[in-house]
């Protein structure tokens, strides 16, 4: 997508506005326990971010932000966060993805929160990293140029 | 209760829908699947889910109209029936 | 074959019509699904998560504590099927561009 171009109230209202998305985004993240939200949605958010900058900037300033070679070892890093937990309480003797034997807090349901809490930040950066990788090899992989 | 509330939504999902079957521009198409999409949002929070309402919104509504704005800028405008 | 179109379609938005005036009221406490027992006499797995949710786990949210503790299994299915999808368009859309006999990514 070649942009013809460029506007500066379009440049200066999206930077203006991403970061206070992506402060959104972290509030719905790490406010996941206590109001509606959660990993996806944050992640999902975070993204949206990133692909405004992407929209209105255009691609190779973008790179400053966060670079396309990123995304996949950023996703694999996210699904590797939520497996990893699960194996820790695998490894200190519970079940898989049981929380309770994570050996981090005295009790068990301030284990079993802060294991939550984990899996939500794995899931987050997984989702952005993806979304926006998707993102990367619709616009810039296509084959005609 | 709230049915009157959930009538006129059910109403413009219909409306929604059916413009974004019948109209030829494409790029009209999708927005009006994210209108749609939003709509589909706001029942469900009408309806006391608030976190799947959450995930709609900002999925359907956000992301997908601009994954497939750039599929249609990718391929081409028109559809051809 | 329009009307034939029209017409499977008025029959069947009929039929979900009559099927959906045999459901139970939205938010019916006394409905079959609510119980705290089903109907097998077996406890119901929803009353045990609404008594026990903040119990178990310490956070407010009941809907978090079900798909990332109960149902933690679900959740990374969910994360490998989109991390799957991302790996898929990588794979498919991803065009090794040469530039002056350099690869740009």
């Amino acid at each position: 997508m070649e942009r013809k171009k460029d506007n500066p109230i379009v440049s200066l209202v999206s930077r203006t506005v991403s970061p206070f998305i992506m402060l959104f985004a972290l509030y719905v993240i790490f406010h996941g326990h206590y109001s509606p939200g959660g990993g996806f949605q944050g992640g999902t958010m975070l993204a949206a971010a990133f692909i405004l900058i992407r929209l209105s900037l255009g691609m190779e300033i973008s790179q400053l932000q966060f670079k396309s070679r990123w995304a996949t070892p950023l996703g694999s890093a996210g699904v590797l966060i939520y497996f990893g937990t699960g194996l820790v309480a695998l490894l200190f003797g519970g079940n898989f993805l049981d929380y309770g034997f994570i050996p981090i807090a005295e009790a068990v349901a301030e284990r079993r929160s802060i294991g939550i809490l984990c899996i939500e930040i794995g899931v987050a950066i997984a989702v952005m990293a993806i979304i926006v990788s998707i993102y990367d090899d619709l616009l810039e992989g296509s084959s005609d140029d | 209760m709230n049915w009157e509330i959930e009538i006129v939504l059910f109403v413009c999902l219909l409306i929604a829908a059916f413009v974004s079957l019948y109209v030829k521009n494409l790029l009209t198409a999708v927005i009006t699947l994210s209108v749609f999409s939003f709509f589909t949002a706001l029942i469900y929070v009408a309806m006391g889910a608030i976190d799947v309402g959450f995930t709609e919104a900002v999925v359907g509504a956000g992301v997908t109209g601009v994954l497939l704005i750039i599929t249609i800028y990718r391929t081409s405008r028109r559809s051809s029936d | 074959m329009k009307v034939v179109n029209y017409l499977i379609m008025i029959v069947f938005c009929a039929l979900m019509i009559y099927a959906s005036l045999g459901l139970p009221n939205r938010g019916d406490a006394y409905a079959d699904l609510n119980k705290e027992k089903s109907l097998s006499q077996t406890p119901n797995a929803a009353s045990y998560y609404i008594h026990n949710a903040k119990k178990d786990a310490k956070t407010e949210n009941m809907v978090t504590v079900i798909l990332a503790d109960y149902r933690g299994y679900d959740t990374l299915g969910e994360e490998t099927v989109i991390f799957t999808a991302g790996l898929v368009c990588f794979l498919l859309l991803r065009k090794e561009k040469k530039k002056n006999g350099k690869k740009k990514r």
